[in-house]
This record gives C-alpha cells, sequence and structure tokens, in this order.
C-alpha cells in the first residue's frame, strides 16, 4: 500500500441552475488571456446537449480515455506509443477550434467614437482570433436551458445508445446543467500521453498539471483528455488546463468555482488513496464494474492500518485528520450518493457528481402525478427509463441500477425529511427502503442542504513555511472598503445559530450537526 | 573574398548557432515549442505537415550520408560512384519534393487561412523565407545539376570542405570551383544555422523519441518554494 492524498471535488447536480457563475469567474481568474479566448477550464452544460467541444462524448471520433486491448492491458484509446509518435506532424483526433467555437467580441469603441448621424451607432461582433467581422454561430454555452435543442441535442453521444423515441421526445422530457472541470484523474490519460513528459500529477495532493516551461506543443494531452480539460494555447503554442486553483488549494482555500457557486453545490476535501492500485482497478474487464473499482482504490481515513501508512508515506497529521473529515469520502464512500462522470474512460476521474433528481420529478410531475409523494418517485424512478438511461450513460457507464439506487436515497431522503419536518414522525420504511440508519439519512441531508463553508470545503493548507504567501487573494470581502457594502456590518456573527428571524433551526439526531 | 565565404561565414553562423542555443535553452524554456496552430487550422495541415515532415528527414539523413560520410567509406562496403548518383539523385530528388510539396502546403496555410496567419510571428517569416530558399536551392541542385545535368560530384569537394570546417581545418580552395548554385546553396544554409535558434526551429531537439521508454503517468513533487528552475 503506498497511500497518496488527493484534492478531490463532488457537485451535487440537483442544485445546479446553470447560472455559469463557476464558469465566469475562472475564466476571468484564468483564461482571460490572448491565445485562450476560447478556452473554458470550467463549462457549464445543458444535458441532454452536444457539449463543449461538441460531442467531445464521442470517443470513437475523438479517441480519448483508455481502453483494453485483446489481451486486457490498459492502453490509450488513440494508440499506442509508436503510433502516436507517428502522429506527431498531424494529429488525427484534435479538435478544431469550430469544435470549441470561434471567440467574439465587439468594436465597442463604435459606441463612443461615431460621428453624429441620424442612426444609432451599432457594434458588430469581431472575431477574436482573426479581427475580422463575424457571424456568431456557436459558443460554449449555446445550447444553454435545451436552446435549440430539437436541432443540435440529438447529436448527444450519450443518447446514441439509447432507443429511438427517446430522441424524438427528450426535450419534453428532463434537463439539467453539468458543471465540468478537469477531473484531476488518478489514472490520467492527458499525462500518459505527453510525449515531453511535461504534464504530470502532483504527489502531494494529485493535481494534473501542465509545466509551461517543459511543454513543446506536440498537442497530444488535448486529444487523449476524453473530457477535452486541456487545450491549445494558439497563442503560446503550449497547452493550459484547469489548475484545480492550486495556488488557493494551497493556501487552504477553495477553488474559485466552489468559492463562488451561488448555489452551494460543490464540495472539496481529500482522499486518501493507494497508489499501487489504481491500475489494477483501471484495467478491470467489465466498464460496470469500475466504479467499485475505484471505490476500492479509495482508503479509509479512520482505519487505523491507512493511518500508519499514510504517516509513512509521509502526509502529515492536519491533512489526515482533514481526510476524516472529508465532505468527499463522506459523500462517495459512506452515503455513495457521488459517482464518477463517465467511469467507462478508464481515467479514474476524481471530480464525482450526485445525479440529479429533478429529471425523475420533471417527468413525475409531467405526468400529471404529485412528484412530492415518494411512491410515485420510486415508481418513476425504476419505470422512467429515459432519464434513468440517460444518467447511467453519464455516470454509470450503462448500470442503471446505481443510478437508481442513488435517486431512491436522495428521493427517500426528501420524503423522510419531509416527514420529519411537517409531522415530527420518523419514516422507518424509508430508512429501511434505502438501507440506512436516521443518524445518517440526516447527516446526509445536512451535508447536502445546510453544510455551511467549512463543512463543503475541507482543504488543509499545504505544507511549505509561507503557504499563506502563496495565498491568491487576501483574505476578506473586496467590498470591505471606505463606503462599501462591506463597511456594514453585512456578515452577522452566528450565522449557524439562531436564524435572522429569531427562530431555531431543526435539530437534528446527529450532535454538532455530525461533521465532528 | 573566398576565405570570407568558406571560412568565415561558415564560422560565424556555427558560433551563432551554439550560442544561440545555449542562451536560448536558459532563458526562454517557455517560448521552446513547435507553436502548434493545428487547432486553428487542419485540413491542409494534415497533408502538408507530415509531408514536410518526412521529407525533411529523408533530406537531413541524405545529407548526413552525402556530407559526412566520406567517398572512400562507402566505396570500401562496395558502393561506387553509379550506384551512390543512381541512389542520391532518386531518393534526393523524391525527399526534395515531399519537401518542396510539404512546405508549399504549409505555407499556402498559412497565407490563406486568416487564422493561422495572425499567429505568424516576425521571426517565422523570416524563417519560412529562408528555408523556402534553401529548399529550393537544394532541390535546383539535385534536380537541374546530378538529374538532368551531367551531375557534379559534391563528395570529392563540398563534403570534404565541409568535413573541414567541423574538425577545423578549413579548406576553401575546395569550394573554388563548385557550381553556383551548390555555392548559394551552402551558402543559405549556413544562414538558416545561425537564425536557427532563434526561431520555432528550436522544436527540433525536443522530439520526443524518450517518450517511447518512460512510465505513463509521471508523478512530481511541488517544487520547493522560491525555486525555479
Amino acid at each position: 500500500m503506498r497511500v497518496m492524498a488527493q484534492v478531490a471535488m463532488v457537485m451535487n447536480l440537483d442544485k445546479c441552475i446553470g447560472c455559469h457563475t463557476c464558469s465566469v469567474t475562472c475564466k476571468q481568474t484564468w483564461t482571460n488571456r490572448d491565445g485562450v479566448e476560447y478556452v473554458w477550464f470550467n463549462n457549464v452544460e445543458t444535458k441532454p446537449g452536444v457539449g463543449y467541444p461538441k460531442r467531445y462524448e464521442d470517443q470513437e471520433r475523438w479517441h480519448g480515455g483508455w481502453q483494453l486491448d485483446r489481451r486486457g492491458r490498459l492502453k490509450l484509446r488513440a494508440g499506442g506509443r509508436v503510433k502516436r509518435l507517428l502522429n506527431l506532424f498531424s494529429n488525427p483526433d484534435l479538435p478544431d477550434l469550430d469544435d470549441y467555437y470561434e471567440p467574439a467580441t465587439y468594436d465597442y469603441d463604435t459606441l463612443v467614437n461615431a460621428p453624429a448621424g441620424p442612426h444609432t451607432p451599432v457594434i458588430r461582433p469581431k472575431s477574436a482570433i482573426t479581427g475580422r467581422d463575424m457571424a456568431i454561430t456557436w459558443g460554449a454555452n449555446w445550447e444553454d436551458d435545451l436552446g435549440g435543442a430539437p436541432e443540435h441535442a440529438p447529436a448527444d453521444p450519450n443518447l446514441a445508445a439509447m432507443a429511438e423515441q427517446v430522441r424524438m421526445e427528450f426535450d419534453k422530457t428532463f434537463m439539467f446543467h453539468l458543471p465540468r472541470i478537469c477531473e484531476h484523474c488518478l489514472n490520467p490519460a492527458c499525462v500518459a500521453a505527453c510525449p515531453s513528459g511535461a504534464m504530470y500529477k502532483r504527489e502531494e495532493d494529485g493535481i494534473v498539471l501542465v509545466d509551461q516551461d517543459r511543454c513543446r506543443g506536440w498537442r497530444m494531452c488535448v486529444s487523449s483528455c476524453p473530457y477535452k480539460k486541456v487545450y491549445v494555447n494558439h497563442r503560446t503554442g503550449k497547452a493550459e488546463k484547469c489548475t484545480f486553483c492550486f495556488p488557493r488549494i494551497e493556501a487552504g482555500q477553495p477553488t474559485v468555482c466552489a468559492e463562488t457557486c451561488v448555489g452551494r453545490l460543490r464540495y472539496l476535501g481529500l482522499i486518501l488513496y493507494d497508489a499501487d492500485a489504481v491500475l489494477e482497478a483501471a484495467r478491470v474487464p467489465d466498464p460496470r464494474d469500475l466504479l467499485e473499482a475505484q471505490r476500492r482504490v479509495f482508503l479509509d481515513p479512520s482505519d487505523p492500518e491507512v493511518v500508519e501508512a499514510a504517516r509513512a508515506a509521509g502526509i502529515s497529521e492536519d491533512w489526515i485528520a482533514a481526510a476524516r473529515r472529508s465532505p468527499i469520502y463522506r459523500l462517495a464512500m459512506e452515503y455513495r450518493v457521488a459517482l464518477p462522470l463517465h467511469p467507462e474512460y478508464r481515467t479514474l476521474p476524481m471530480v464525482w457528481y450526485i445525479p440529479p433528481l429533478s429529471p425523475v420529478l420533471d417527468a413525475v410531475t409531467g405526468a400529471g402525478a404529485d412528484a412530492d409523494d415518494p411512491d410515485n418517485v420510486f415508481h418513476a424512478i425504476t419505470d422512467l427509463r429515459i432519464p434513468l438511461e440517460y444518467l447511467a450513460s453519464l455516470f454509470s457507464a450503462g448500470d442503471t441500477e446505481v443510478v437508481a439506487g442513488v435517486l431512491m436515497k436522495l428521493s427517500a431522503m426528501r420524503a423522510y425529511m419531509r416527514a420529519r419536518t411537517l409531522d415530527g414522525t420518523v419514516a422507518e420504511d424509508l430508512l429501511e427502503s434505502v438501507g440506512m440508519r436516521a443518524a445518517e439519512m440526516e447527516e446526509l441531508y445536512r451535508l447536502l442542504a445546510i453544510a455551511k463553508y467549512d463543512e463543503r470545503y475541507v482543504v488543509p493548507a499545504a505544507h511549505r513555511e509561507d503557504a499563506a504567501a502563496l495565498s491568491a487573494q487576501a483574505g476578506g470581502c473586496s467590498l470591505d472598503g471606505d463606503g462599501g457594502p462591506g463597511m456594514s456590518d453585512f456578515h452577522p456573527a452566528g450565522v449557524t445559530g439562531r436564524r435572522g428571524d429569531g427562530r431555531l433551526g431543526l435539530k437534528l439526531f446527529v450532535r454538532d450537526g455530525g461533521t465532528a | 573574398m573566398s576565405v570570407a565565404l568558406w571560412v568565415v561565414a561558415p564560422y560565424i553562423a556555427l558560433t551563432i548557432f551554439v550560442v544561440g542555443h545555449v542562451w536560448r535553452w536558459r532563458v526562454d524554456q517557455f517560448g521552446w515549442t513547435t507553436r502548434t496552430t493545428q487547432v486553428l487550422e487542419s485540413r491542409l495541415l494534415r497533408l502538408g505537415s507530415p509531408l514536410f515532415h518526412l521529407g525533411a528527414f529523408a533530406a537531413i539523413g541524405g545529407h548526413v550520408l552525402g556530407l559526412l560520410v566520406p567517398k572512400s567509406l562507402t566505396e570500401a562496403v562496395g558502393v561506387d560512384e553509379h550506384l551512390y548518383h543512381l541512389v542520391s539523385v532518386s531518393a534526393g530528388t523524391v525527399a526534395g519534393l515531399m519537401v518542396v510539396a510539404g512546405l508549399g502546403l504549409l505555407l499556402a496555410r498559412r497565407l490563406t487561412s486568416p487564422r493561422v496567419r495572425r499567429t505568424t510571428t516576425r521571426a517565422d517569416k523570416v524563417l519560412f523565407a529562408v528555408l523556402t530558399l534553401t529548399i529550393a536551392l537544394g532541390l535546383a541542385a539535385t534536380v537541374g545539376q546530378n538529374l538532368l545535368g551531367g551531375g557534379y560530384d559534391y563528395r570529392a569537394t563540398i563534403a570534404v570542405w565541409f568535413r573541414g570546417v567541423l574538425t577545423f581545418h578549413p579548406d576553401p580552395g575546395l569550394m573554388a570551383g563548385v557550381p553556383l548554385v551548390f555555392q548559394l546553396h551552402a551558402l543559405s544554409a549556413w544562414v538558416l544555422a545561425a537564425i536557427w535558434p532563434f526561431t520555432r526551429l528550436v522544436h527540433v531537439w525536443s522530439a520526443p523519441i524518450a517518450y517511447l521508454w518512460r512510465p505513463y503517468v509521471v508523478y512530481r513533487r511541488r517544487a520547493p518554494l522560491g525555486a525555479r528552475r
């Protein structure tokens, strides 16, 4: 056992309203530069939809990720080492700019400098690449809220495996948002594909980075990443990718996308894993076993044996303690409601998702039934093949039982808490149906619904004498200046205690909110 | 004059080549790249780039054989002048045509695609001009003199002079009677060598051969703060 620590993320998709705040703050922080105008380290897609870049999930076309060869060995889908070196001069799997979109800006200057005349001056879109006039025909979130979906969304590769009628009717059926960042995989295909060895996974926290000084612009990482989260900076000719905001993580702060998430749907925490078990897990024969195989790579931070091995591997006490408080471990391993995105790519991704119940609830409501009645929802989960199959193609390599199990838990949690809050009863039958205890159920509820900043983001600072100097942003609010809104007592102390209206929050079975 | 062209100029070029590379490697790792533009345009590149690169490999191999391997050595292993001429002219012509076709496509791409055109730097423009000139002269020498013309045995003069330059025993007299097209090709090649370290050509030295045996996933420890390579 070789214990390594990884900073991981879970996103609760039921809470995502598709506001794109994460995308915008990420872009302002990392990619508001020449050469990466088209690049979104964080983007939010509407599903069903083709995504960004278009149809990136179609690995028949892009050859991203890994596959098993005939003898059951792991191989990059783009081919062996020799084959890929032969493709060095022209990479057949590289997306074009038009597969992303041509970024545009406007000649805003015209509004101010146009000579006086009878008409209001108008601005025209200009390509940010060539500077020429252009028509804007695509964007990173072109299909926002299913816009244009009847025309485009049938091209969603996840729908390809599904029955024909699904494709015709899905836009009436369901929709949800999928925020995506780099997965910082345990078995990263981009790192494996980099001819220069410029990409690496950090031993301390598992963050996957591009060494800008060593990258030589062979662009193999871009095509080998099945999530298409490595990009070419066409100005520098080098690869760039989501950094997991490592300067902030090192300083013990959440990533920008997590920090600014309006819906508070992102969780950050540590996972201890056995680095020696990674390849074994990535090459289980049946893609549907990949989820459990990956879970077996994760180590229980409360297990004394694991703690001993972690200490031996040089992981510090505060990191081990943080791993014990990790919301990621709880969501992925204890409550088992978080699932990886496209485990069948065999990269063992480390940004997991709690699948959304909303597609099912939408369908129940659409059918004229009461979506608050757990029986209706339970039946819908198993009966409504369409959303279930779709979610399964995203989160469990097509295994609908896994997704159904998670949705049952989420649905049971709602119904259970409804009974607790409104009737004051403990719905034992609901607990039984999903095999959870009351305390567990309420802890899950607490973590998903009301967990505060310190419970959602359990990020220990990096061990460097002057980690604080790395702090990406000084503490405090930028509006705290003279006359700013922050001057007033904007955040009353003890928000977690008595509520603003004087009422007390719901008392739970769990002592101190169960976050230890 | 002959000393200036065939002794002084080569050594100036070689000095710039060596010192320039050391300097660039030390101060500009960030700029050391292929400067790929495939993401901006791939249709013409798909054909042009492999043609150019594979043709260039063949041409470079031919130059190594023709310039660095002494005539006596090839003859010792049983390759007579006629056979050498046959192989070098045929293979050289094919390689030359591949390079020209590839470069033509790549230049056309750079001119016709507004996206690629915008990324073209001044260093690129100088490089493309010198590269085109050198390749055109080289192809003219191979096709014009050796394929269509009577043939010229450069291994008796140019190759000996070139090895002399590399071993610090330059003999400018060897270049005196060389046909003009070969002379110009040699001179433009020295210019190419002199600008080499300041252009994207440096990516040649980063050919990722080590990729063939390195482990797939690279782990690295965080660099200590303040430590910059």
